[in-house]
């Protein structure tokens, strides 16, 4: 039988995964991208875990909600990267430190 | 009355404002027109009120609220008296000749437009002074006449000397009215008033209490606010120790020294004395401090001009001599006395500036006394009122300053304030040193050889009438002011409340009864006569018959003669002593406080720790989103932990 504890379990792992992926990578924006989805897909699993397991529909339709937030933020940013790429010639994190105080 | 009074204040302060802003397109004529109107009309007016002042009219009333400030009301007021509109009287006419003579004197300058202004602007500040009804308006138009003077001791700008005397001038009286606004404060601190008439309705209750001053000593109130006011009154009118600014003022154009340095402004200590006569009889000590400093300066000042050779300088010293007459006689409280030698010495003194002026417009402003003489022939109207004047100052029985000098000395005499003996010794003796240092100057002007250049010689002629008028005008009251005042001042009743006169010692007394022709023969019984008769025949010995007799004398006692043309040594002291000392506690507030303190910590201390902050705070923007992020998670779990702790 898998309980409410195992669904946490997986969205926490998920959304460790996403944070670290934001701080460890140096190089790939894209990668970044995905690592906020993937925060976003923990959070996902929650909502519905908690909503199975209220018996609640309202945690359903916010997952609704969250993806297409996140299909739209992920076509924004990927714009965002191709301009990013044509106006630099690079996608490396590490370079873009145009924002330092 | 008061729209009257308001008046004598606003035709001069009016001529004086168009001259300062559309002088220079009104032309000089339109000028001197305009000025000398402003002052006629408030000298006519100012005979106007005297008259009305006889026939008992009386004024006091507050005329305009400027503010109100705890409780106390600062006004401008009119106070009209007896003594009050005397001396309106005299300033504006000393001014009126003293504006007619400078059309002549100051032809040709190219700042003669700016004079003119002036001289209205201190008319102006001088009757402010004098109608004043409250201490407030006195100290605006004390300072008013101050920066005047100083703006006309430093009229030729471009001389040094002038720039350092208008200087001296200034800073000398700061120190004279920085005890006149402790005293001014003490005054509203314990009568809770302004108003002359408030304040001396208080001042009796005062009497006897007593102000601490530290280390246990306290001195009596009344004692104290007198001498803080009479502190003001020694920087104006110029007595020991303060008097060091007056002989450098003569730097201003001659004018300048007629109106404001011995007719009028430097008067001004000694009408704010007879003026607090009601606050001062109720302080003896401070009275005999008067009387005592009076007399040192009416003696020491006017040795001082024996030894002067600038005519202008001996004029100056023997004002300070007059001046210290005058304070004696307020010493003494014989403040009628005091006043009376104000209004002659007022006229004579203008009179033999102004006839000095004249000499010194025909030998082509050259004041040294050593390269004139014989000049009578040349200036016969200067002469004949230069002599008017001379005998007027050593006071000639007959001629207005021996009414007033004369009584002075006597009232003096019969004093029973304290030191009264000391300073009638001084006094008499200074009738000596004024008949040798006059007749001396007499002398050396208009008498005995001719020792100037013979280009100087062939252009001596007698100046022209707008000089000789003003002279004339002024040699008239020399002669006669004296005969007509003599008994109202001193013996009547002309001043009624406006002058106090001390319960049971009346040093006036024995002038009650006394007609100005009685107190003319007795000039033959009064040891100041023969005094005076003794200084002449000096001067005559050593400046007619032997002249090289002073310089032999000078040779014989040169460390007293040096001691003497340094002045005593007093501007010596103060530049050793005083100067460098204030000039230290300005350098060290400059640098410490307002270059360290204010501008280091206050104004650019704030910039630069803002600054320092800001560059603190720019290490952690580093551009890097994964640091950015790093740290927001951090503050999450942070705050996270923190709330699940709490809670």
């Amino acid at each position: 039988m898998i309980t409410l504890n195992d669904y946490l379990i997986l969205g926490a792992i998920l959304f460790a995964l996403g944070v670290m992926g934001l701080f460890i990578n140096r190089k790939n924006l894209v990668v970044l991208l995905m690592c906020v989805e993937l925060i976003l897909l923990a959070v996902n699993i929650n909502f519905v875990a908690f909503s199975r397991y209220l018996m609640n529909r309202e945690g359903q339709v916010f997952v609704f909600f969250v993806l297409t937030v996140a299909a739209a933020e992920s076509a924004i940013g990927l714009a965002l990267l191709v301009v990013v790429f044509r106006h630099r010639q690079s996608i490396n994190v590490q370079d873009l430190n145009q924002l330092k105080g | 009355m008061a729209t009257l009074a308001l008046w004598i204040l606003l035709s001069p302060l009016l001529a004086a404002l168009i001259t300062a802003l559309a002088g220079s397109r009104l032309g000089r004529r339109c000028t001197h027109v305009l000025t000398i109107a402003g002052v006629a009309v408030s000298c006519i007016l100012s005979f106007w009120i005297l008259l009305r002042v006889l026939v008992g009219a009386h004024l006091d009333a507050p005329l305009y609220t400027w503010m109100v400030s705890g409780g106390i009301p600062f006004q401008i007021g009119f106070l009209i008296d007896p003594l009050s509109a005397l001396l309106a009287l005299v300033v504006t006419f000393v001014s009126l000749a003293v504006h007619i003579y400078s059309i002549g004197y100051m032809a040709d300058d190219p700042g003669e437009i700016r004079f003119f202004g002036y001289i209205s602007l201190f008319t102006f500040a001088m009757l402010l002074l004098v109608l004043a009804n409250n201490f407030l308006q006195l100290f605006i138009g004390w300072e008013g006449v101050g920066l005047v003077s100083y703006l006309l001791i430093g009229f030729w700008f471009e001389k040094p000397t002038a720039t350092a005397a208008a200087l001296k001038a200034f800073v000398v009286n700061r120190i004279g009215d920085l005890g006149f606004i402790l005293g001014i404060a003490m005054v509203l601190h314990y009568t809770g008033s302004l108003t002359y008439a408030s304040v001396f309705a208080r001042v009796p209750a005062l009497a006897g209490r007593t102000v601490g001053l530290g280390f246990g000593w306290r001195v009596p109130v009344l004692t104290l606010m007198g001498l803080l006011l009479f502190v003001g009154a020694m920087g104006k009118s110029a007595q020991i120790p303060l008097h060091v600014w007056l002989p450098d003022s003569m730097e201003g154009p001659t004018p300048i020294s007629a109106l404001i340095h011995a007719a009028t402004m430097v008067t001004a200590g000694v009408y704010l004395v007879a003026r607090l006569s009601p606050l001062y009889i109720h302080a003896p000590d401070a009275l005999g401090v008067i009387l005592v400093i009076g007399s040192l300066t009416a003696f020491f000042m006017g040795i001082l001009g024996v030894v002067a050779t600038d005519i202008k300088r001996v004029i100056a010293y023997s004002t300070l001599s007059q001046l210290g007459y005058m304070m004696a006689g307020l010493g003494a409280s014989a403040f009628a006395a005091g006043i009376f030698h104000l209004v002659t010495h007022a006229f004579f003194k203008a009179l033999l500036f102004l006839a000095a002026g004249s000499v010194i417009i025909a030998m082509h402003h050259e004041q040294d006394m050593r390269k004139m003489g014989g000049l009578r022939k040349y200036l016969p109207v200067t002469y004949v009122t230069f002599l008017v004047g001379s005998l007027a100052l050593v006071a000639f029985p007959g001629f207005s300053g021996y009414f007033s000098k004369d009584a002075l000395i006597d009232a003096v005499g019969q004093s029973p304030i304290p030191g009264a003996a000391f300073a009638y010794t001084l006094l008499l003796l200074s009738v000596f040193v004024t008949a040798l240092y006059t007749f001396r100057m007499l002398f050396l002007v208009f008498h005995g050889p001719e020792r100037m250049g013979e280009g100087i010689r062939a252009h001596l002629h007698e100046s022209s009438w707008v000089v000789t008028l003003p002279l004339v005008m002024l040699a008239v009251p020399a002669l006669a002011v004296g005969w007509i005042l003599f008994h109202p001042l001193l013996g009547g009743s002309f001043f009624g409340s406006s002058l106090a006169t001390p319960v049971g010692i009346n040093p006036l007394a024995s002038f009650a009864h006394l007609s100005p022709w009685r107190f003319f023969l007795a000039a033959w019984d009064a040891p100041s006569f023969y005094l005076m008769l003794a200084g002449l025949g000096v001067a005559a010995y050593g400046y007619l018959w032997r002249p090289e007799w002073p310089a032999r004398l000078a040779a014989r006692i040169h460390p007293l003669y040096r001691l003497l043309v340094q002045g005593y040594y007093f501007d010596a002291f103060y530049l050793r002593l005083g100067a460098p000392g204030s000039v230290r506690l300005g350098r060290s507030l400059w640098k410490w406080g307002d270059e360290r303190a204010i501008d280091g910590l206050g104004v650019n201390g704030t910039a630069s720790r803002i600054g320092w902050l800001g560059a603190l705070v720019r290490r952690f923007q580093t551009g890097f989103l994964y640091q950015y992020a790093f740290t927001m998670v951090a503050a999450l779990v942070v705050l996270v932990s923190w709330a699940l702790v709490r809670y």
